[in-house]
C-alpha cells in the first residue's frame, strides 16, 4: 500500500494581498470628486484591481442626479500607478502626481 | 481575482483574466502552462485567484484540460468549466499539437489564448503571433533590417480549421463583447476557443496607461478584427464605419518606431487584404 503524505502536492493557500504593490508606484492617481460622473469606467479597465466602491454620501455628487450612485476610491495598498484609469476616464476626473510631490506636500 | 500580483504595471493580460473569471465565474478549474500569468499570481505559497489552478508545462496545456475535463466526467462533476488560460507562444507555437489534439477529441473545454504577440515572460522573444514588421529581441532590426517581415499566424482560423463548435476573437478594450462571449461559449457543449489580444507595455513599447486605448484602436483600424465563428458561420461582433488609417496603432508603439512609410503602406495593404477576406467568409457562410 502506497501512503501518501498529508499534501500530496502542494497547495498555494496564502492570497497575494500580502503583497502590498503600491510601493512600485511612480505616478498616484488622484481623483477630483467634483468631475467623477460615477460611471466605473476606472473600475472596469483597472488591472490591479485597485478600485473600490465607496458609500454614496462619502463625496458630494456634481450632480444632485448622482447622488444615489456609489463613489469609487483607489486602494493605495495596490494600485501600481499605471495610469489606465486616468488615460480612460471620459471627464479626466483622474490626475496622475508625481508621488514625491506628493510627499512632500504631507511633509509641509 | 484578488490585488497584490506581481504583472507589469498597465498589464493587459490581468484585465482580460478579470473579465475571463467574471464570466465564467467560481465553477472552473483553471490550467496554466508557462507563461506570463505563470509568474503573476506570485511566487509559492501566494495565490492571486479564488479557483483552483494547475500548472502545466509549456506544450502541453491541450492534453492536461481534457484530462482534468475527463477525470471530472468520470466523477460526475459535468457542470465544471474547465478552462485552458495560456499566452501566444503556448498556444501558436509551442502548445499548437496537444491543442490540435485535445479540440479534434471534441472534449467539453474552453481554450483561452491571451495575445501579447511575443514570448514576453522570457524577455521579448519572437513568436509565430508577432504581427508584420515589429522588432522584438531576437528580430532585433539593425542596418539589415532584420524586423520580423512574416505576417501574423492566426490561431482562430487554424481553429476554424478544426471544425469545432465555437471559435471567437475579443480584446481587453471591449468587456462586454468578451464577457457575452464566453457566457454564449459557456452554453456550447464541446471545445471552445477564444483568442484575446492583451497588449503589454514592456514589450510593446508604449506607455503602460495607453494599454486599453491601444487595443481599442487594433479594433478600429481592423488590425484585430473581433468576430466569432458558431458552427463554421462566421459574424463580425464589431465593425468599424470608417476604419482608422493603421499608421495611428503603430505610431503609438515603440516595437514599430523604425518602421518607414512604404513598409506602413505593405502593412495596411495586408490589413486591408484579411478584413475583405473575413468580410467575404462572413458572407459566404451566412448564404445558405
Amino acid at each position: 500500500m502506497v501512503v501518501l503524505p498529508e499534501e500530496p502536492t502542494p497547495i498555494a493557500k496564502v492570497p497575494s494581498t500580502e503583497n502590498k504593490t503600491g510601493g512600485w508606484r511612480t505616478f498616484r492617481p488622484r481623483i477630483i470628486y467634483e468631475k467623477c460622473i460615477r460611471c466605473y469606467i476606472c473600475w472596469k479597465f483597472c488591472p490591479e484591481p485597485a478600485i473600490e466602491f465607496d458609500s454614496p454620501d462619502a463625496h458630494p455628487a456634481p450632480k444632485p442626479a448622482l447622488a444615489k450612485f456609489d463613489t469609487v476610491k483607489i486602494n493605495y495598498d495596490y494600485c501600481k500607478g499605471c495610469g489606465i484609469c486616468a488615460n480612460e476616464c471620459p471627464v479626466n476626473a483622474i490626475e496622475m502626481v508625481l508621488e514625491e510631490s506628493i510627499e512632500e506636500e504631507e511633509a509641509d | 481575482m484578488l490585488p497584490g500580483h506581481t504583472a507589469c504595471l498597465g498589464c493587459g493580460a490581468t484585465i482580460a483574466m478579470r473579465y475571463v473569471l467574471k464570466a465564467l465565474g467560481k465553477n472552473t478549474i483553471l490550467s496554466i502552462p508557462a507563461c506570463c500569468w505563470a509568474v503573476i499570481p506570485g511566487v509559492y505559497p501566494h495565490r492571486t485567484l479564488d479557483v483552483p489552478l494547475l500548472y502545466t508545462a509549456f506544450e502541453v496545456t491541450g492534453a492536461a484540460i481534457s484530462g482534468i475535463r475527463e477525470a471530472l466526467n468520470a466523477l460526475g462533476k459535468e457542470d465544471v468549466n474547465v478552462v485552458g488560460f495560456a499566452g501566444d507562444g503556448g498556444t501558436a507555437d509551442i502548445g499548437l499539437q496537444a491543442l490540435s489534439g485535445a479540440v479534434e477529441r471534441g472534449h467539453n473545454i474552453f481554450y483561452i489564448m491571451y495575445d501579447n504577440e511575443a514570448y514576453m515572460n522570457t524577455g521579448i522573444q519572437r513568436s509565430g503571433s508577432t504581427p508584420m514588421g515589429a522588432w522584438t529581441t531576437t528580430t532585433p532590426g539593425g542596418k539589415k533590417r532584420m524586423y520580423k517581415w512574416e505576417p501574423k499566424k492566426s490561431v482562430a482560423e487554424i481553429m476554424v480549421a478544426h471544425n469545432i463548435p465555437y471559435v471567437a476573437t475579443a480584446t481587453i478594450a471591449y468587456p462586454e463583447d468578451l464577457i457575452a462571449k464566453i457566457k454564449k461559449a459557456k452554453e456550447i457543449k464541446g471545445p471552445k476557443f477564444i483568442q484575446i489580444l492583451s497588449p503589454c507595455p514592456t514589450g510593446w513599447r508604449h506607455s503602460p496607461d495607453k494599454t486599453v486605448e491601444i487595443s481599442r484602436l487594433a479594433v478600429q483600424t481592423n488590425m484585430f478584427p473581433l468576430y466569432e465563428v458558431v458552427n463554421g458561420t462566421y459574424r463580425i461582433t464589431v465593425k468599424p464605419k470608417n476604419p482608422k488609417p493603421i499608421k495611428e496603432y503603430l505610431r503609438l508603439q515603440g516595437r514599430f518606431r523604425h518602421l518607414t512609410d512604404e513598409e506602413i503602406e505593405m502593412i495596411q495593404r495586408e490589413v486591408d487584404k484579411r478584413w475583405k477576406e473575413l468580410l467575404k467568409k462572413e458572407r459566404c457562410s451566412n448564404e445558405d
